[in-house]
């Protein structure tokens, strides 16, 4: 499979020179990506280089330092805050935790967005939650409390809650982590299928490199504050980048060093 | 969704916090005069206060009925004037009605005790602006005792 | 130089830490109101913060009454004047002691839990939730506990000295012997619906302000770990306690001090 240039005519969102620094430390240095409308775009990259941050540029809770942030033609960081709230309206976000409001139980969380952004009426928000959480699985287990649910179970309900207005964008963060395998696989399986059947722009930050493989169509490297990889499965399985080849093989050491910089290690123990 | 029984909860919060200000402002302030009502202004000019201060009640057999409202020097014989609120209920005090400065208890307040004079057709009814002329001046205590070593004295 | 610098950092950061906390409480209530929407979220929140706390008010309230109506009468009974034990009761408790300790124990009770609560929503990425959803957490999350804080401390403080006056009034009269008579029209006497009375809920809304704008900062600026939400809990009683007996001595002097 290449990359089929209609998707990227019209992409959903797509960063344009986009520089973002948190005090002195820069984490992105001029960088652009484009992720086509429909498809799953999978970012990957050693953890601690800020891949969470930018599905936070992309949904406007962090500002970029310069450069654009388009999304479904609209850029991100000079909109008002009325705006962005219209344009968050149509996106939605799947927490590293879940973040499921510890206070409702499971069905009043997937209800909230559509009690907060719509006047319909009660038992045709029941309909729609218990098909939302129908499609996860959990419909059994609309009325546990979040702290009563596995981990898996509580991001499957956090991943329910996500879909419930049918947005047409939705970011993964670390979607796979701390997932035994078998919710590992229930995971990919309704990421893949959210995905086709309702015709999702999908985002997955991840480092589990088996997960992505199995299901992003097109996948960014990031590391060292840029893109260092870009393509589909068959493109970056055969690229040259030293780089690359290290991310995708596991490989300790490499031209991502495996220790955090510092002096060498004698000039350390002799000051001692 | 909130469940009936934290609004009824509430409910019954919000309806103690009524009856607790029901409670203080009826049972526990003075539910008399509270400074609010309608009032008339007298003056009373005396040789010595005391210990007279703004707000001191004005008494009528023990009923209060006013509040002194500002005390001044007179600039012309240095005499205090005492500006008096009277609740406009009691509006018909003759101008024979003599005025004092009492203490209540030993170690009390000071308050102005009004002592209603007799009516007859010569003799006015106090309107708003109007002097009490007849008023005792408070008792110094050092001044009692005082006296009371001179009159020892001249024995 | 270093502790100039220190100084010069410490009053950068307190400055930064006020402005951030305007701008927190601007932004929660300033919005336009939804009172369909924001009413029930608002009744849930004086339960939680007001109705909760009424245990411990009520019996605290009562036995400071009662302490003070002993401690009172021991002193006033040597001058013979044990029959005004109503008067400096009442006035003790609605002048000071009622807005304080109430505002107090609220910072202990429901401050540090609002606290907490709420730094535990950031940090389990519960507000940067309910941002994503659209839904602004200071409406949907802050304006309403801060409304309901508001709400609910003068209520407790008048709770406070209502129960505290019957603690009084059951050492003083019931046990003590003061003439129940006397206990109440002194105090009838003494006490002004306007300068007392009004004047300790006009306190008890001040403190309310500052106890639950404290707390409630204190959680959303709260370091999203462990360590900082229990650091941001320990500052909110530091914090508003001082704050509270401070302002109190400010209101006194404004109120009574002329």
């Amino acid at each position: 499979m290449n990359i089929n240039k209609t998707d990227f005519e019209s992409p959903h969102v797509e960063l344009k020179n986009v520089t973002f620094s948190r005090g002195e430390r820069v984490i992105y240095d001029d960088i652009s990506m484009v992720f086509p409308k429909g498809k799953i775009t999978a970012i990957m990259g050693p953890s601690g280089i800020g891949k969470t941050t930018l599905l936070r540029l992309i949904g406007g809770q962090l500002y970029p330092d310069s450069g654009d942030i388009i999304v479904s033609g609209q850029n991100i960081p000079k909109l008002s805050r009325k705006e962005l709230y219209a344009v968050r309206e149509k996106m939605s976000m799947l927490f590293q935790s879940g973040a499921l409001f510890t206070e409702m139980n499971v069905f009043d969380n997937v209800a909230f967005p559509i009690r907060e952004h719509t006047k319909l009426p009660e038992d045709i928000i029941r309909t729609m939650v218990l098909m939302k959480l129908e499609a996860v699985g959990l419909r059994g287990a609309y009325q546990l409390m979040p702290n009563e649910l596995s981990g898996g179970m509580a991001r499957r309900a956090a991943l329910a809650r996500s879909i419930a207005l049918d947005p047409e964008l939705i970011m993964y963060d670390e979607p796979f982590v701390g997932q035994d395998p078998i919710s590992m696989g229930v995971l990919v399986r309704l990421i893949r299928n959210l995905n086709t059947s309702l015709n999702l722009t999908s985002i997955v930050v991840s480092h589990d490199v088996k997960e992505v493989m199995g299901i992003a169509d097109y996948i960014y490297i990031i590391a060292d504050k840029r893109v260092i990889g870009y393509g589909t499965k068959e493109q970056l399985l055969e690229s040259d980048s030293p780089l690359v080849q290290q991310f995708l093989k596991g490989l300790a050491d490499g031209p991502v060093p495996f220790h955090y910089p510092a002096p060498s290690i004698s000039q350390d123990l002799m000051q001692g | 969704m909130i469940s009936k029984k934290i609004e009824l909860l509430v409910g019954l919060f919000v309806a103690l916090g009524i009856a607790a200000l029901m409670f203080l402002a009826l049972s526990v302030a003075s539910s008399g005069m509270s400074g609010s009502g309608e009032t008339y202004n007298l003056y009373a000019k005396f040789d010595n206060i005391g210990g007279l201060k703004v707000r001191s009640s004005i008494k009528v057999g023990g009923v209060v009925v006013g509040r002194v409202e500002e005390i001044k020097l007179d600039t012309e014989d240095y005499a205090p004037v005492a500006k008096l609120a009277i609740d406009t209920k009691y509006n018909n005090f003759p101008d024979t009605s003599s005025l004092s400065i009492l203490t209540s208890g030993l170690l009390g307040e000071q308050y102005l005790g009004l002592e209603p004079g007799f009516i007859d057709e010569t003799v006015g009814i106090l309107g708003e602006g109007d002097f009490i002329e007849d008023t005792k001046s408070a008792l110094v205590l050092e001044e009692l005792i005082g006296q009371f070593l001179f009159s020892q004295g001249s024995e | 130089m270093d502790w100039i610098q220190n100084l010069g950092k410490n009053t950068i950061e307190r400055f930064s830490a006020i402005g951030r906390a305007s701008f927190m409480l601007f932004g929660a209530i300033v919005a336009k109101p939804n009172f369909v929407k924001g009413f029930p979220l608002f009744t849930k929140q004086v339960y939680v913060i007001g109705v909760l706390s009424l245990v411990i008010i009520l019996v605290s309230g009562l036995f400071i009454g009662m302490v003070l109506a002993l401690q009172g009468y021991t002193v006033l009974v040597d001058y013979g004047a044990e029959d005004s034990l109503g008067q400096m009761v009442s006035l003790s408790l609605l002048r000071e002691l009622g807005p304080v300790v109430t505002a107090l124990l609220f910072a202990g009770r429901a401050g540090s839990a609002l606290t907490a609560e709420i730094g535990l929503m950031k940090a389990t990425e519960q507000l940067t939730s309910l941002e994503m959803m659209a839904v602004d957490p200071l409406r949907r999350v802050i304006a309403p506990r801060f409304w309901a804080g508001v709400f609910s401390m003068p209520i407790l403080a008048m709770l406070f000295s209502s129960v505290g006056l019957l603690g009084g009034h059951l050492v003083g009269v019931e046990w003590l012997g003061v003439d129940q008579g006397s206990f109440w029209s002194i105090m009838q006497a003494s006490v002004e619906f306007e300068g007392d009375i009004l004047n300790g809920i006009i306190k008890s809304i001040v403190f309310a302000i500052v106890v639950t704008w404290i707390a409630i900062f204190r959680g959303y600026d709260a370091i999203p770990t462990s360590e900082g939400i229990s650091q941001a809990t320990t500052q909110t009683v530091v914090q508003s306690s001082l704050a509270v007996l401070g302002l109190d001595f400010v209101l006194t002097a404004l109120m009574f001090g002329s």
